[in-house]
């Protein structure tokens, strides 16, 4: 009975991609990868860097693993590991990659001393008083007014916005830009539905919130054509 | 079974014990059983401003240590026919003197005996607070028209909030100055009750008589012919549940002079 090949080799036009096994034990696998690759070293005469793909199907690799087989395939000079696919995710990262994409609904004044923080988008339905705080790792949507500090894109996104239906802020945050109202505000004009974004120049700049609609595509979900 | 209702600020000096005072006295002016519980422990003021200063034999620290009997440590004021007592706080020691739970059993057993308990909160957001909300089922929020007091209310209130024991709490505005917030130099009443956004239950003008009054350990509430003491008898009666509309500000006792402008129509 012929051996079946647990790590294939091909060569497509986004370059070279390793096929791994997913049924083999992971033992097998690394061991067959390193003859594969031992005796493909033979042919690369010029010392130039190929980049390679590896796709691991419906294996899972801990952290550890990862290292290893990246280790390994970089042990042969010239080949460098571009990217690992696999098919499977552990819960925890989805859980993860779900939180940072969820909108979470707070209906609830924000007030002094209070911190409401969520690691996706924010909708608050109400207030954000003088001396509370909302933190998003995503954007920040006030249905009502915000006379507070609201950070936005707080793991480092440059791209989230703030937006408020009375924009009176102490201070906006967006990933690391700060913004505060001048020391001597004139509350008088009325700033209603109003937007906060970072511009070219890494500033944040608070304007209508229509401006939104061409400065941030991304903030349609909706699919499809309407 | 009664209920106990904690009258809060946050920030020091706008007026809770004056109006802990007063709403006691106009609820036992009502004909009902009251109980003032002072939990300022350390700075107590309740029983001066009630003129019971002298009547007191032991204090709460006395009752939560098992000193004394709680009917031993209330002060009944005479003014009263068995309506009004007064529980003092203690003066030697401070709020770290009593445990929250304390505090709760303590107010629980008062509320068989009596139909309101009013419980004077002390300054700040420390142990004094969590004692004084421990055995609340209501709170009021007093508030002066001035940022500051506006934005200690605003925390307080968060934090009553949090407490899921307690109804959502009530707000008297304090010490009303209607010509500066008629000029915009003030909050005015609107402005303070949509920031906060909880239920207003009472405004206060600021008047000479309420500091009168307190310095001869009488209660405004007890002089009817005064205008904060009519605000306090509305505020015990809308804690009773009646439905009485907010006392206009202007000054009843107008010059003539006042008069004629108001026929003519200037203002």
């Amino acid at each position: 009975m012929k051996k079946r090949q647990n790590v294939t080799i091909k060569g497509t036009k986004d370059g070279i991609v390793l096929h791994l096994d997913d049924s083999c034990s992971y033992y097998e696998l690394k061991k067959e990868l390193d003859e594969k690759l031992s005796e493909n070293q033979r042919s690369q005469a010029e010392h130039q860097l190929t980049h390679v793909k590896v796709d691991v199907g419906n294996r899972y690799l801990t952290d550890a693993q990862l290292e290893e087989i990246k280790n390994l395939i970089r042990q042969k000079k010239n080949l460098v590991v571009e990217k690992i696919e696999s098919n499977v995710v552990t819960r925890a990262e989805v859980d993860k990659l779900k939180a940072e994409n969820e909108v979470v609904t707070v209906a609830s004044i924000i007030r002094s001393g209070q911190v409401l923080e969520v690691p996706g988008d924010l909708l608050l339905i109400g207030d954000v008083n003088p001396g509370g705080t909302v933190i998003a790792g995503g954007n920040i949507f006030i249905m009502g007014s915000l006379k507070g500090i609201a950070h936005a894109g707080v793991f480092g996104n440059d791209q989230a916005v703030i937006t408020a239906s009375s924009m009176q802020p102490s201070q906006l945050r967006i990933s690391d830009c700060l913004n505060r109202a001048p020391d001597n505000a004139q509350n008088n004009e009325k700033r209603e539905m109003e937007c906060a974004y970072i511009d070219d120049n890494h500033q944040i700049i608070v304007d209508r919130l229509q401006v939104l609609i061409n400065l941030r595509p991304n903030l349609t979900s909706l699919e499809g054509g309407h | 079974m009664g209920e106990a209702i904690v009258i809060t600020s946050g920030k020091g000096g706008v007026g809770k014990t004056t109006t802990s005072a007063n709403i006691g006295t106009a609820l036992a002016l009502q004909g009902k059983k009251v109980c003032l519980v002072d939990t300022d422990i350390g700075l107590r003021n309740l029983d001066v401003v009630m003129g019971l200063e002298n009547r007191i034999i032991y204090d709460l620290v006395d009752v939560v240590e098992g000193r004394c009997k709680i009917h031993q440590a209330l002060v009944k004021d005479k003014r009263f026919e068995d309506l009004l007592y007064l529980l003092p706080a203690a003066q030697t020691v401070d709020k770290s003197a009593v445990k929250p739970e304390q505090m709760h059993k303590l107010i629980n057993e008062l509320k068989q005996d009596y139909d309101y308990i009013i419980i004077d909160c002390p300054a700040g957001i420390e142990q004094g607070f969590q004692n004084a909300i421990a055995g609340a089922d209501r709170a009021i929020v007093v508030t002066t028209p001035e940022v500051s007091a506006v934005r200690d209310a605003d925390r307080i209130i968060g934090l009553l909030e949090k407490a899921k024991t307690i109804e959502a709490p009530k707000l008297v505005i304090n010490r009303i100055r209607n010509h500066m917030m008629k000029s915009g130099d003030m909050l005015d009443v609107d402005e303070i009750t949509t920031h906060l956004s909880i239920e207003l239950i009472g405004i206060v003008a600021d008047d000479e008589e309420v500091i009168k009054a307190s310095n001869h350990g009488e209660p405004i509430a007890l002089n009817p012919n005064s205008k904060a003491s009519i605000a306090y008898r509305n505020i015990a009666r809308r804690i009773l549940g009646e439905s009485i509309p907010l006392q206009p500000l202007e000054d009843k006792n107008k010059s003539v002079f006042g008069k004629i402008k108001q026929f003519f129509g200037v203002r």
